[in-house]
């Protein structure tokens, strides 16, 4: 019998952690009790993306996108839409009376977006090999092993003018070039899953939603380059991922797209796992190398790259997850085909995770090109609860902050960089007027301080001096002079850094400095913070003109600062309080303010 | 599983794009809908709804979309709705599975409408 509903349900780490996997085993319970099991397809795809709205469950051939779903409403969408044919409004995205899109392409979220990418993410099971192979799935293959020269791909790569996505953005088709012409016979392919960005997941969501485009990919580099085995290096912090990834490869396998004579066509390839145990350094390319090696995962000095020299000191090549799964497709479409996307310096799309202070955090894929407003207002719907814009922190710990005037840059590589930022990983944090900038330089410098490797003292003691004088600054002890020093220790780390991690860990610093310098001013020479963020320089009042005196505040107070008696005006004693901030939250006549 | 050649990658290929394609809502010229209200479904839909599918799937016809809507008012059940750019909606009463299968043959695949189970539903709602 032929099946008449499509039951996609959102298999991602975000959705499956406000239970989808439930939703997705009561769906096939359901429609096995309803009688209706041979009628309904129950799928589990990969990200949707719309994270905001999970758990995410679309059901076709309607075109209902349920949002917000809950394991009990499984039973309904079973009776109800897929029996009865009528969908239910009170699970679809911004439903009000009607549904409130036409087809799913028109809610805002996903009207300027593109997906490359992500292409399948959302469409098909990632644990299903044929279904990725329905979807154009490794014919790239066929047409690297049988069609094309190793210089071919290389070439059709150049054309595409790809450049790595990790974040520094280098030519692909370069790196490729470089390990292709070095000499040895044995070679490396490496796969960078060691996301670590906070507040970044767009290698994982696309690990977990189309494992096999990247797996693809490697094997055509595989052949572009004359290597036989692949590494991929992901943080074993990202379970679902290395499950899928695990299934993926058993399914190549046994289908002999991995393994000896790939397809008949006499090439070998076969791609491992290595876990790695989530050190932000191991990112950085030459770290990853020391610890698959099985070393302490520590930075090497660069030149030789590894290009010429990497894995176990054989020619590698290195791309990250993203990278990589820009490439099947590439080669399938063909590389000018990719060229005539995005902008003139920065081809294609590129995926951001945005979160933070937004209505619709997700996953985003976008034209390069594309405009910080219209990612942060119209897909992401703008600031939420109706505060006020600050910023939006790109770059993760080795980007920067934009700012308002900056909203309308086009985003690329390189003006992300002349605008004191950078494209990073894809990372990108809004933040509003609640949030204080040199708390927020603090937190960053706070990470990577922690994340450093210590190998090199510019990093370690640069770091650890850069974090106590911004610690002094929100303590309301810093002074002119430190933020002077701040700027020869910034610029110290950029010079004398051995990995990018040290040389772009000032960063967040030197990009708050320019854009929000009269924040330091004001820590500085006021001793106030200007959002109520920093501790040391608030303090909490009670306005006696709206105190009734109904001692909710005291009653709640941890450490019994608040006095005064009962139907009169109560007060504060800043000696005593702790800047938590119950009292405030606890009174209902507004009458504590933060100074 | 076993080992896959050119040729056979290239049948899984086909075979699952069929499979996958019927998930594609875009871009179909015909538009079949069925009503499956509880009265509906009370006089038949359901089985008319399962035999359309099954022509529609046995014939091949990847153009047609399938969906379901709720009842309508002073109808005589089951009701089946086609929506093609050159016929525009027709709507058919009191659906039987002969009546089905002529709707299939000649409404979907011959373009013409059968007068005497046709009525005037204005809109989809």
């Amino acid at each position: 019998m032929a099946f008449k509903n499509y039951i996609l349900v959102c298999g991602g780490t975000g959705c499956e952690s406000s239970r989808s996997d439930l939703i997705y085993r009561n769906l096939i319970e359901e429609a096995k009790a309803q009688g209706v099991a041979d009628e309904v397809q129950v799928i589990k795809t990969g990200c949707f993306g719309f994270c905001e709205q999970g758990p995410i469950v679309k059901v076709l051939p309607e075109d209902s996108f349920y949002v917000q779903v809950k394991p009990e409403d499984a039973k309904e969408i079973i009776s109800e839409h897929c029996i009865k044919g009528r969908p239910i409004v009170r699970l679809e995205y911004g439903h009000v009376e009607k549904k409130a899109y036409e087809e799913v392409e028109d809610i805002k979220f996903y009207q300027k977006q593109e997906r490359i990418v992500l292409r399948n993410c959302g469409s098909i099971d990632p644990e299903n090999i044929d279904e990725y192979i329905a979807r154009d799935g490794y014919k790239a293959l066929e047409k690297a092993l049988f069609e094309m020269s190793g210089d071919d791909i290389i070439n059709e790569l150049k054309i595409a003018g790809l450049r790595g996505r990790g974040g520094a953005g280098f030519p692909t088709w370069m790196k490729w070039n470089f390990t292709k012409q070095a000499e040895g016979d044995v070679k490396y392919v490496v796969c960078n899953a060691d996301e670590g960005d906070p507040g970044a997941y767009m290698d994982r969501s696309t690990l977990e939603g189309d494992p096999h485009s990247v797996l693809e990919a490697m094997t055509i580099c595989g052949k572009a380059i004359g290597a036989h085995q692949g590494f991929i290096y992901i943080r074993a912090e990202y379970p679902l991922a290395i499950h899928r990834l695990e299934v993926a490869m058993k399914q190549a396998r046994e289908y002999g797209l991995l393994g000896k004579d790939i397809l008949g066509s006499g090439f070998d390839y076969d791609i491992e796992i290595r876990l790695g145990a989530g050190a932000f350094v191991c990112g950085e390319e030459t770290a990853l190398l020391q610890s698959i090696e099985g070393h302490r995962g520590m930075p090497q000095p660069r030149p030789p790259f590894p290009a010429v020299k990497g894995l176990w000191g054989k020619p590698t090549v290195i791309n990250n997850v993203e990278t990589w799964a820009n490439i099947p497709v590439i080669i399938t479409k063909g590389g000018k085909w990719f060229s005539q996307i995005g902008t003139e310096d920065s081809h294609g799309t590129k995926v951001f995770a945005l979160t933070g202070k937004i209505c619709n955090s997700g996953l985003v894929e976008v034209p390069m090109g594309t405009t910080l407003r219209e990612i942060v207002f119209d897909i992401g719907g703008g600031i939420a609860n109706g505060k006020k814009f600050k910023a939006v922190q790109t770059g993760g710990p080795s980007g920067g902050v934009i700012t308002e005037e900056n909203l309308d840059t086009p985003i690329d590589f390189g003006s992300l960089q002349r605008i004191g930022s950078m494209m990073g990983s894809g990372g990108m944090i809004v933040m509003n007027e609640d949030d204080c900038i040199v708390d927020v330089a603090k937190f960053y410098l706070n990470f990577t301080v922690d994340e450093s490797c210590g190998k090199c003292a510019p990093c370690r003691i640069g770091g650890k001096s850069l974090y106590n004088l911004l610690e002094k600054i929100t303590q309301g002890k810093g002074t002119q002079e430190d933020v002077e020093q701040m700027h020869t220790i910034a610029h110290a780390m950029q010079k004398g850094s051995l990995c990018a991690l040290g040389q772009t860990a000032p960063n967040p610093v030197l990009s708050t400095l320019r854009y929000f310098p009269e924040e330091y001013k004001a820590h500085i020479e006021d001793k106030k913070c200007p959002s109520g963020k920093c501790k040391k320089l608030i303090q909490y009042q009670i306005d006696p003109s709206k105190c009734i005196g109904c001692t909710a505040c005291a009653r709640k107070c941890p450490v019994g600062a608040i006095t005064g008696e009962v139907r009169k005006p109560h007060t504060i004693n800043s000696q005593v309080c702790i800047k938590c901030g119950v009292c405030k939250d606890t009174c209902k006549f507004s009458a504590i303010s933060v100074h | 599983m076993a080992k896959l050649t050119l040729a056979g990658l290239r049948e899984i290929r086909e075979r699952e794009a069929k499979k996958i394609g019927k998930r594609e809502i875009h871009g179909r010229d015909v538009h079949v809908i069925v009503a499956m209200g509880t009265s509906g479904i009370q006089s038949g839909a359901k089985v008319i709804l399962n035999y359309i599918a099954d022509i529609v799937e046995e014939k091949g016809l990847d153009n047609v979309i399938i969906t379901q809507t709720g009842a309508f008012d002073g109808v005589v059940e089951p009701v089946v709705q086609v929506y093609s750019k050159a016929l525009g909606l027709v709507s058919y009463q009191g659906v039987d599975k002969d009546t089905a299968k002529k709707i299939v043959e000649e409404t979907i695949i011959g373009g013409k409408i059968l007068e005497d189970k046709k009525i005037e539903i204005k809109d989809g709602e």
